[in-house]
């Protein structure tokens, strides 16, 4: 008998899923642990401690394919003497490397603003940390739902 | 495989004014994590960095990690105070820099 019912595709299905499932918690993506996470920031901050405010990352709440994910950082700022971004670093904890990209401003940049598209290879918390001239470092985070991750594809 | 830089700027723009600047290459950005099919790491191989300088003058830069995702696009901005060019530049892992230019007119 050839012809399948929807029966057999339905249990064809599940059982695919299930595989699926195994295989995924076979295979965990590799993860940076927490205190390579933590180091990575230390090093951007020069071991100042960030502040909340100032910093607004903005990335999606849940993404199904974690092979591009749309993020961008703003950070309020006059970008000129004395109110200067210089730099905003975006880091992940749940990738095998928690570097993800540095944007460096100018006061050519005018606003210190940049947004990209990233891999996360699950779901995990995301975070920009903002550099400033004077010394001062500010944060923001956000955290991602991810179906599929995005790393091995 | 690599290198077709695209970058989107605007033709004109009055003295002063914040312009927002996109630039996306086509390039694999292979990670260093995968592995083939016979188990072997593939090899890291990603645009690193990339910058924009107008009239020859910083205007942003990036460092880029391998979790960039592939064919990297970035978003960013510019203040305007003179006609000039951008120049851009994307530096591969193997030494080589793709490069683009705009010209703006600035009123």
């Amino acid at each position: 008998m050839i012809q399948a019912t929807r029966r057999h595709v339905l249990t064809l299905t599940a059982g695919a899923v299930a595989a699926f499932a195994g295989g995924a918690i076979g295979i965990a993506p590799a993860r940076a642990d927490e205190e390579a996470f933590q180091a990575a920031i230390r090093d951007f901050t020069g071991g100042v401690e960030p502040q909340a405010g100032r910093v607004t990352l903005t990335l999606p709440d849940a993404v199904e394919n974690g092979s591009s994910v749309p993020v961008s950082v703003a950070v309020e700022s006059a970008m000129s003497d004395g109110d200067l971004v210089e730099e905003v670093a975006i880091f992940a904890d749940g990738n095998p490397l928690p570097g993800v990209a540095a944007f460096a401003f100018t006061a050519r940049s005018g606003v210190a603003s940049a947004g990209t598209r990233i891999r996360l290879a699950q779901s995990q918390t995301v975070v920009a940390v903002a550099r400033f001239a004077d010394g001062s470092v500010f944060m923001d985070s956000r955290s991602v739902e991810v179906t599929v991750g995005g790393c091995a594809a | 495989m690599s290198s077709r830089p695209r970058v989107s700027v605007p033709a004109t723009a009055a003295s002063g004014d914040i312009i927002e600047i996109k630039a996306l290459i086509s390039h694999t950005m292979e990670s260093g994590q995968r592995r083939d099919a016979s188990g072997n790491r593939i090899p890291r191989k990603i645009i690193n960095a990339f910058a924009c300088t107008f009239n020859g003058e910083p205007v942003f830069s990036c460092a880029i990690e391998p979790a960039v995702a592939a064919n990297p696009f970035l978003s960013f901005s510019a203040r305007v105070t003179e006609s000039g060019t951008f120049r851009f530049t994307w530096t591969d892992d193997d030494g080589s820099v793709f490069e683009a230019e705009e010209a703006i007119e600035v009123s």
